[in-house]
């Protein structure tokens, strides 16, 4: 049910132009932003950091966008009210949707590496390349779970899509995909701490640079379960809630 | 199992209530349904009839469990549609009319595949149920194309496929023939008495009179939110006994001359349809009154065409029923 359902969202979402035209621009210009950003700090040689952590930031972009919104685009599909009415959890039937955000979301990442490796001549050196790969897999199926809970939270808000964008640049920033947390306010450090983009951005950087990448991706994957947990939780209560307010459907 | 019943409502009631304006923000409330009451038996064809805004697609959002009741209680194949929705939902089928509600970048077939995974269809029956489907709703062949690229028609026969896979007790059909053409609307309508003679209860919404008329065992008609009468298509009939319809095309006719009609001694009912620069009068007027004469007479000076006088029809009862409420 999962594997199916993830396959069919991850087809609906990579055939609509819109995301295309996005796919093909976006990892151009992160690529792009991370080469400029680190040659200006004169540091040259983390240029393979940079690219990793701006092709993260797309992977958090297209589960912020796509399962903060994925219950609303159902709905204006008309899709919602009938994966609803089956005879299954929320939980299953929303998941799928949040995982394929993920999924499409690491094409990004591979994306953001080969523009930087065409276009900026970026060598593609990982320390661990094998915990590379499994660290950007525990990254994505985590985000896919995070974006769970943002689908069930973000649905029960009037204005989900103005805070959507509003937490696209401060979770890049405050989960050290592109610059150190260490340089940020003290403030931030417990933020940065539950966020499951945090630990994974870690476990991505160290299995690059060099680190122990297990502990990183194990916290990642721990807090993304929890996320799952509550996303549940809160997808039963949003049904219901739905199911009295009359708002399954767009009209 | 037990009852003989497979749709059971008694005194079903929804109320919308939500807030406008920004500053003020003002608290509406709109009584969508009062107190709807009714029994489908099992392998029914069930209508519900009624006008725009009658509570017909509010009622069978709270049978199929999309829209829990304000009050009231209703049981669907022996389970009650707010306590036990999953086993509700395990025996029921959805398909509503229009366009929308499918994933249009995904082929038939994968429609169908991820419906049928979420309907719970075992995997290993899923490839011949799907075969059997498209086969019944006349896509096979095309199962492979884009739902973006079918026309209204195929898509509605797509969304009956849909609402079909799990092989549904009870299938609940919201206005299915709207907007499809003719022929595909008499497919339809065929697949639906197919569906019935095979024992599935259907409970269909829909404004076409014919389409009540040729399905329906029973019909309930709706307006205001309220069952106004509940009979088969026969008795309903009855209700526009005693009475004749004059049927008068006119062009150009005003709002006055309408109310004049209104007015003349025996009539019962007026209604005016429009089409294109011509206008249908229908007059229901008591059957041992001649009012033909008194209608010309009102008219006198409006562009006529035909004029004709006939029995009430199913549609005749139905617009009594309607204005009476």
């Amino acid at each position: 049910m999962l594997l199916l359902g993830t396959i069919t969202h991850i087809k609906q979402i990579s055939r609509s132009p819109l995301e295309v035209a996005i796919a093909m621009v976006v990892p151009i210009v992160q690529a792009t932003l991370a080469v400029y950003l680190f040659r200006s700090g004169g540091e040259q040689h983390r240029l393979i950091e940079a690219a990793v952590g701006a092709g993260l930031m797309g992977v958090w972009s297209s589960v912020l966008f796509g399962s903060g919104g994925a219950i609303q685009n159902q709905r204006w599909q008309g899709t919602l009210e009938m994966i609803m009415l089956a005879p299954r959890r929320p939980v299953l039937v929303i998941l799928p949707i949040t995982l394929a955000t993920g999924l499409t979301g690491a094409y990004s990442l591979l994306a953001t590496l080969a523009w930087g490796r065409l276009l900026y001549g970026i060598r593609l050196d990982f320390v661990h390349p094998a915990a590379f790969v499994v660290a950007a897999v525990v990254c994505i199926v985590a985000l896919g779970m995070f974006g769970l809970l943002l689908a069930a939270t973000f649905v029960l808000m009037r204005n989900a899509n103005a805070l959507t964008n509003a937490l696209e640049y401060p979770i890049w920033l405050v989960s050290g995909m592109l610059v150190p947390i260490t340089v940020l306010p003290a403030w931030t450090g417990p933020i940065a701490a539950v966020l499951p983009t945090t630990w994974g951005a870690r476990a991505l950087r160290e299995a690059t640079t060099g680190g122990p990448v297990w502990p990183s991706a194990g916290i990642c994957l721990a807090i993304s379960i929890v996320c799952l947990i509550l996303g549940s939780f809160a997808l039963t209560y949003v049904e219901r809630r739905a199911r009295a307010t009359a708002t399954l459907a767009l009209a | 199992m037990g009852s003989e019943y497979a749709i059971e409502a008694d005194q079903l009631r929804r109320t919308y209530r939500g807030r406008t304006g920004w500053l003020r923000p003002r608290r509406t409330e709109v009584d969508a349904v009062r107190g709807v009451s009714f029994t489908v038996r099992r392998g029914e064809l069930f209508g519900l009839l009624g006008p725009n805004g009658a509570g017909k697609t509010t009622t069978i959002k709270m049978l199929n469990t999309l829209l829990i009741p304000t009050s009231g209680t209703a049981v669907v194949c022996g389970q009650d549609v707010v306590r036990q929705t999953r086993e509700v939902r395990r025996r029921i089928g959805y398909v509503f009319g229009g366009d929308r509600g499918l994933y249009e970048r995904l082929s038939a077939l994968d429609n169908l595949r991820y419906f049928a995974e979420l309907y719970g269809v075992a995997p290993r029956d899923q490839k011949r149920r799907i075969a059997e489907l498209l086969d019944l709703v006349g896509l096979a062949g095309r199962e492979r194309e884009r739902v973006e690229g079918y026309s209204r028609g195929m898509r509605q026969r797509l969304h009956i496929a849909r609402g079909l896979l799990h092989a549904p007790e009870v299938l609940f059909l919201d206005e299915p023939s709207i907007g499809v053409d003719p022929v595909a609307a008499r497919e339809l309508r065929r697949t639906v008495a197919d569906l019935a003679a095979g024992g599935t209860t259907v409970l269909l919404t829909t404004h076409y009179m014919a389409e009540a008329d040729e399905l329906c065992d029973r019909i309930a008609v709706i307006a205001d939110g309220r069952i106004q009468a509940l009979g088969t298509p026969a008795e309903l009939r009855h209700r526009a006994d005693g009475r004749r319809v004059v049927e008068v095309e006119a062009y150009g006719v005003p709002d006055t001359a309408v109310s004049a009609l209104r007015g003349l001694p025996g009539v019962r009912e007026t209604a005016v349809e429009e089409r294109g620069a011509l206008q249908l009068l229908t007059v229901q007027s008591d059957a041992h009154v001649d009012v033909q004469s008194d209608i010309l007479r009102e008219l006198a000076g409006i562009r006529l065409g035909r004029v004709s006088s006939r029995e009430p029809t199913l549609e005749d009862a139905y617009v009594a029923i309607v204005s009476s409420s």
